[in-house]
Parts: C-alpha cells; sequence; structure tokens
C-alpha cells in the first residue's frame, strides 16, 4: 500500500475517534452546562443533610447553578456544613433559603435556594443563614405514626 | 531425600523470583529507552502512520462491531434490571457510565491487546529470528528507533481513539434496542445521560485510562516480540505472553486505576 492512501486511511480513523471523543464530550456528557471555573463559594449549615452527596447539583427555580464542594460536620455544633461552588454569573440575596430536596420519590437529592428580597448579595465565602434540613422519611413516617396513636388516645 | 527434594523446589522457586524480577528490571528499562528513541518516531511520521493504519484503522471494524454489540447487550439486561424498580428510564445513566468509565476502555484494550498487540509480537518477533534486527545493526540503523518506537507509538496513539470510538458504537447500540426496540423515551435516554454524566471526572477518566492501556498494551507487545527466543516456538510462545500479559495488565491496572479515580465520588 503506498504512502498517500496510508495517510488517507489514517487521517480518516484519527477523524472517526476525535468524532466520538466530542460525541461523547457533548452527547454523552455535559461539557456545555456547566462551567466550574468561574465560580464562588458559599457555606451552608444544615441540621440533617439527608442522601445529599458531594457534586450534587444547586439549583434555583429549578436551573442548575452550581455545584455541592465538600460536605464536613462541625465538631462543635453538630450541624453539617456544605460548601457550594455558584456559577458567578448568579448571585444570591443575603436572606435566601437553602433547602435540601428530593427529585420524585427515588430522585436525587439536591440543593434549591430560594431568593428572597434583600438587597445585599452574598459575597465569595459567605454563609447562608436560612437553611432547611432534608425530609428523612423514617422520622416523617414515625411522626405519623405517633400523631395517629395519639389522636387516637384521646379521641376515647 | 526430602530435605533434597525440599531444596530443590526452594531453588526453582528462587530461580522464578529471579528470573520475574529481572524481567521487570529488563522492560522497565526497555521502556525508558523506547523513549529515548521516541523522538526518531516522530522525526519520520512515515514509519509512526504506517502503525497507526496497522494498529488503529485495520481495528476499527472489530472494535466498532464489538462495541455496537456490547452496547445492545447492556441496553437489553440494563433495561431488564432496572425495570424492575421502574427506574427503565435511567437505562442512559447506566449505558452512559459502565461504557464510558469501565467497558470503552477496558474491552477496547483487551481487543486491541489480541488484535494489534500479538501482531506487533509475531512481526518484531519473526524479524529477530530471522536476523533482520541483527542486519538493521550492522548497517548502523538502530532498530529501537526504526522498528520499535513507531510500533509502540502507533499503540499509544491508536488506543483512545479506539476505545472513544468503542464507547460510542456502544451508546448507539444501547440507544438501538432501549430506545428503537423496547420504547424508552428518547429525551428521557439522553437526557438523564446528560444529567449523569460529566465531561470531568467521567468522560476524561475514561481517556486517561485508555492512553494507560494503550502504553501498557503496545509496551509489553513490543518488548516480547524484542525479548522472544529467535526461533519458531519463541516467537509463538512470546506471542502468547503478550495476549495474556497485557489483557491481565489491562484488568489489574483498571482496578488501581479505578481506586484512584472514582474512591471520593460514592460518599
Amino acid at each position: 500500500m503506498n504512502r498517500s492512501a496510508i495517510d488517507l486511511w489514517v487521517g480518516i480513523f484519527v477523524a472517526i475517534g476525535l468524532a466520538a471523543i466530542v460525541f461523547l464530550a457533548l452527547k454523552v456528557g455535559n461539557l456545555t452546562s456547566f462551567n466550574t471555573d468561574a465560580s464562588y463559594r458559599l457555606d451552608a449549615r444544615f441540621d440533617n443533610i439527608g442522601g445529599l452527596k458531594v457534586r450534587a447539583p444547586v439549583k434555583a427555580a429549578g436551573v442548575v447553578v452550581g455545584r455541592v464542594d465538600r460536605i464536613r460536620l462541625d465538631p462543635k455544633t453538630y450541624e453539617a456544613v456544605v460548601g457550594l461552588k455558584i456559577d458567578n454569573g448568579y448571585q444570591f440575596t443575603k436572606d435566601s433559603i437553602a433547602s435540601i430536596l428530593t427529585s420524585g420519590l427515588l430522585g436525587e437529592v439536591y440543593i434549591g435556594i430560594d431568593a428572597g428580597g434583600d438587597t445585599v448579595m452574598l459575597a465569595d465565602g459567605g454563609t447562608i443563614a436560612k437553611t432547611q434540613s432534608a425530609v428523612v422519611l423514617e422520622k416523617l413516617i414515625g411522626q405519623f405514626l405517633f400523631d395517629k396513636a395519639s389522636n387516637a388516645g384521646s379521641g376515647k | 531425600m526430602p530435605a533434597d527434594a525440599l531444596a530443590h523446589g526452594l531453588r526453582r522457586l528462587g530461580a522464578g523470583a529471579i528470573n520475574a524480577v529481572s524481567r521487570l528490571g529488563y522492560s522497565t528499562r526497555f521502556f525508558a529507552v523506547v523513549l529515548m528513541h521516541s523522538p526518531a518516531a516522530f522525526r519520520r511520521t512515515r514509519l509512526t502512520m504506517r502503525e497507526i493504519y496497522f494498529a488503529g484503522t485495520l481495528s476499527l471494524v472489530i472494535i466498532m462491531v464489538s462495541g455496537l454489540f456490547v452496547g445492545m447487550v447492556l441496553g437489553l439486561q440494563g433495561y431488564d434490571s432496572l425495570n424492575k424498580y421502574g427506574a427503565g428510564e435511567s437505562l442512559g445513566i447506566f449505558v452512559g457510565l459502565s461504557l464510558v468509565r469501565e467497558l470503552g476502555p477496558v474491552v477496547a484494550g483487551l481487543l486491541f491487546a489480541s488484535r494489534a498487540g500479538s501482531a506487533i509480537t509475531a512481526e518484531i518477533g519473526l524479524m529477530k529470528t530471522t536476523e533482520q534486527l541483527a542486519a538493521m545493526e550492522m548497517m548502523a540503523v538502530d532498530p529501537l528507533a526504526r522498528i520499535v518506537a513507531p510500533r509502540f507509538w502507533g499503540g499509544v496513539i491508536s488506543m483512545p481513539l479506539l476505545a472513544a470510538l468503542f464507547s460510542m458504537m456502544g451508546v448507539f447500540g444501547a440507544y438501538l434496542v432501549g430506545v428503537r426496540l423496547i420504547g424508552v423515551d428518547s429525551g428521557a435516554f439522553w437526557g438523564n445521560m446528560r444529567a449523569a454524566i460529566e465531561f470531568w471526572p467521567d468522560i476524561t477518566n475514561g481517556i486517561i485510562k485508555s492512553v494507560v492501556f494503550g502504553v501498557a498494551v503496545s509496551l509489553i507487545a513490543v518488548f516480547e516480540g524484542y525479548d522472544a527466543k529467535p526461533t519458531a516456538e519463541g516467537v509463538s510462545s512470546a506471542t502468547t505472553r503478550t495476549v495474556v500479559g497485557a489483557s491481565l495488565a489491562i484488568l489489574a491496572l483498571d482496578f488501581i486505576l479505578t481506586v484512584f479515580m472514582f474512591r471520593g465520588l460514592g460518599r
């Protein structure tokens, strides 16, 4: 086989291979949707984070605006401190509420941010003061049963 | 007598250990020498191009067909299992993650080792048997620069592209079975997949894996060929060692890389 034919076939091979990588990046992965470089950090303290994991999405009005960067326990207050990385394009007011939510019954756990009416915005390294912990299903069921039992007791 | 047998056994064990360590050291030095001769392979791009053609382009068909079938089987089995939990819509996540992270690099690497790696070993081994390598040295042509380095780099360059192609065909195969045949919603298939798979680290880690496997398979192939006993039997056993050793190396390296890459993600 002569040289130009080999070059042609190698060119075709490399082009198909690179196209496959681009396909994986754009169609299978989500390279375009979120850029982690231009982001700032926020902290949020929760009594209970439930099944929240690192890299879980942070959403405002359903739009992904950032990711959970790290999770640790405050050894003094026994609160979970969740570090968030928020895209630089989004600013949140100082009285925003962060809550841990689940999409669907078995869906992924994420953090929802509801913006408030304050005029002061949270800066890099700031802490979201108002938070709402995860709903732990076992506690909820326990509470429901407890209420039922006490209602039945008082009805007699 | 039992003492003699014991001493004999221990001697064989010792000889085996020394042999294994010395081969490991020899192959490591060989790796360093190949890297030192690599600039020559890139100066004469024609030689490397030819090897990419033999290792990469000619592997296209087997890689793409295998990827398609692996993807179709993943689609069927994955849907069957996921649907038990009512999560059939998550088929895209299951297929995409398993292909991009593991199956793409590993299965493409195994196929690459048996198709291209064995051919490289047999070719170099036969050149050694027929004293072509010695003749080159006589003519002051360094066989490491002329024969070994281009084959090594041809394999290293081809492998990540083949792994990406395998993953792409696999996702396509799963799409055919999952969406076209079974009837998973097309939007859920692609949307869930894109929501769950990150370019960094999922896809980049897959690419890193395939590069590492490419280096391992190509090194084992050229080393076994260069180190083969110059007999017909020596070449055949060297080819076998390439396929067996490269396959085991891929699986062991895959475990080690997976430990480092995905240890922190599940928490």
